[in-house]
């Protein structure tokens, strides 16, 4: 092994240095008091669970991201967590067990085993919420809200918000009887906008020609908010589970409308198809290829722990909100005291950081450089007493 | 203005891709077969193209660096990425993906050696077949690997079959049908859709029309 290949980092692996640090945990602490102040109630889920309860109904997807390793003390698989969301599914059937709406909110790094998309951390911080026990499009639309707030107060603009809803790939499909291996390829056409794969597919698979001409136009019901008046029409008379997905986004864009958004709406495309069982959304912004906040709802997570919640939530990548922040958050620089055994300047020293300043105190004999001790200003002894002097 | 990259994939695809581009109102301000660049303004302020290879056409459009692209059917089954959507059939450069042998060969039921450059289309394609296979990555004159007895089958684009036949091969199966593709980066749909739909729209006029 060589010096080279000692200090790197695995591919997708990345460290946060000083400056930089500094905003994320200010972004982060900011985040988690807004949360607080719409009623979400921070927890500290473990770092390393069961993958029993870790990757309980939350589809394949989520279990080829998730790092296993074997519990010693038990013999059982345990999985560090690619996601959140399902400790907090757990948290809310099991540990909490409230009766009414829960709101639940967190911050932490999780661990995925392949980067979600090309040039993408495997150690992404997450952050968000999760809202248990109510099944209205009133939780959705507050949990987008919330989204969009957060997103806002990351100083992060001109955001485009993407809506989608799985009950209307699902409700087409309900009565088809197609094999799961059949809905698959259908579902990964659906999801490319492969339009003549998709043609050729249908014709060969689909014998019913109104769910054929419904599958056709799924792709094209893409775009600005009038893609829902569009989808009235052209999926008119599809059964009721997906005129009521369009209704919900029609109440959703309705609520979201006085947003300084960007609505784009795709009722083809379903990230996480196997998990979510309502409205989907994302959170993007020009220039950036990937989504800065996901979610949607997922009504069948808490089954596994013995009592199913509807639960609707979203989670944003911490490291990403900043990267495209322009907040000019500038850490408050500190005071540097020069080595001394004075017990004046001991109780200088305690009298400042107990006021919250930054102080940092030289070593005797140091050379000092006071950009890398991020210092503007010193401590100095003047006529008898001490006055801090700005540093040029 | 929100400015469109589109990425072209250049040779056979990119002469007959102009044409389309130029129907659907995007002319390139100079000759781009001349040229040495690699950037070429249009007539449209707001779009430009670059040229490349196709392998490279797809990493561009998925890491959105290019928002609209055109590639090989061929290339985007290799490539395997998913951040991109694949909305128009371009209906050009046609041709299909086979596999070939030398003239006259049985089918064996050892373990075969493959020789091509799509490495993922061919471990999926023998895998559905149940035949169980070595498959050794050329980058090109994949024609020669049976002839030096580098491998027993090779998995290619076949247009005429000529470069087949003056080798001693010959086509066997049929893999998938091959034509030129629009492929549009996920992120560059959702957050600048009125001017990419604009050109999806006015391309597929175009493809319409040339049928």
């Amino acid at each position: 092994m060589t010096i080279a290949d000692r200090w790197l980092l695995p591919d997708g692996v990345d460290e946060v240095l000083p400056e930089r640090a500094q905003v994320v945990e200010h972004l982060r602490r900011q985040l988690l008091d807004l949360y607080n102040c719409w009623g979400y109630d921070l927890v500290i889920p473990p770092m390393v669970e069961f993958t029993d309860s870790l990757l309980s109904g939350s589809g394949s997807d989520l279990d080829l991201m998730t790092f296993r390793i074997t519990d010693q003390l038990s013999g059982r698989m345990m999985g560090i967590r690619a996601d959140i969301t399902p400790q907090t599914a757990r948290m809310d059937a099991h540990s909490l067990r409230r009766e009414g709406p829960s709101r639940l909110c967190y911050a932490g790094t999780v661990l995925h085993t392949r980067p979600r998309g090309p040039l993408e951390s495997r150690t992404p911080i997450s952050i968000g919420v999760e809202l248990f026990g109510e099944a209205t499009v009133a939780a959705d639309i507050e949990v987008i809200e919330l989204l969009l707030q957060s997103i806002s107060s990351a100083g992060v603009e001109n955001v485009h918000l993407d809506l989608g809803h799985v009950d209307i790939f699902r409700g087409l499909l309900a009565d088809a009887g197609l094999s799961a291996d059949s809905e698959a390829e259908l579902f990964d056409l659906v999801q490319r906008k492969a339009a003549r794969e998709l043609g050729q597919w249908i014709e060969a698979n689909i014998s019913d020609p109104q769910l054929a001409g419904w599958l056709n136009v799924l792709p094209s019901l893409a775009g600005s908010v009038e893609v829902l008046a569009a989808a009235r029409e052209k999926l008119a008379g599809a059964p009721a589970a997906v005129l009521a997905a369009v209704a919900q986004l029609e109440e959703i864009v309705a609520a979201i409308a006085e947003r300084n958004v960007t609505v784009y709406l795709d009722l083809g495309e379903l990230p996480g198809y196997h998990y979510h069982t309502g409205v989907v959304f994302a959170a993007y912004v020009q220039g950036y290829g990937k989504a800065l906040g996901n979610g949607g709802r997922y009504d069948h997570v808490g089954e596994a722990f013995g009592r199913p919640r509807p639960a609707t939530g979203f989670a944003c990548n911490l490291k990403s909100l900043v990267s495209q922040s322009a907040n000019n958050y500038a850490a408050k620089q500190g005071v540097f005291v020069a080595y001394s055994s004075n017990p004046a300047v001991t109780e200088q020293i305690a009298a400042l950081r107990s006021q919250g300043e930054r102080v940092v105190q030289g070593f005797d004999r140091q050379q000092v450089d006071y950009n890398e001790l991020n210092c503007d200003r010193a401590l100095v002894e003047q006529d008898g007493s001490w006055v801090i002097q700005k540093l040029s | 203005m929100t400015q469109i990259t589109i990425a072209l994939t250049k040779g056979r695809i990119l002469k007959e891709t102009l044409p389309l581009l130029a129907r659907a109102g995007i002319v390139p301000t100079e000759d781009v077969f001349t040229s040495r660049k690699l950037v070429f303004p249009t007539n449209r302020d707001n779009v430009r193209l670059i040229i490349l290879r196709g392998s490279d056409v797809t990493t561009y459009v998925q890491f959105g660096a290019a928002d609209l692209g055109v590639a090989g059917k061929d290339m985007l089954l290799e490539h395997q990425g998913d951040g991109y959507y694949e909305p128009l059939d371009l209906g050009i450069a046609r041709c299909k993906l086979m596999t070939a042998v030398p003239v006259g060969t049985t089918q064996q039921h050892s373990r075969l050696r493959v020789a091509t450059k799509y490495i993922n289309v061919a471990r999926e394609y023998y895998a559905q077949q149940g035949r169980q296979a070595d498959l050794i990555k050329l980058y090109g004159a994949m024609e020669l690997a049976p002839i030096l007895d580098l491998a027993q089958e090779i998995v290619d684009i076949v247009d005429t079959g000529n470069t087949l036949r003056a080798n001693g091969l010959e086509a066997r199966d049929e893999i998938a049908e091959i034509s030129s593709r629009l492929i549009v980066n996920k992120a560059s749909m959702k957050t600048k859709f009125a001017e990419v739909q604009g050109i999806v729209d006015a391309l597929r006029e175009a493809v319409e029309n040339n049928a």
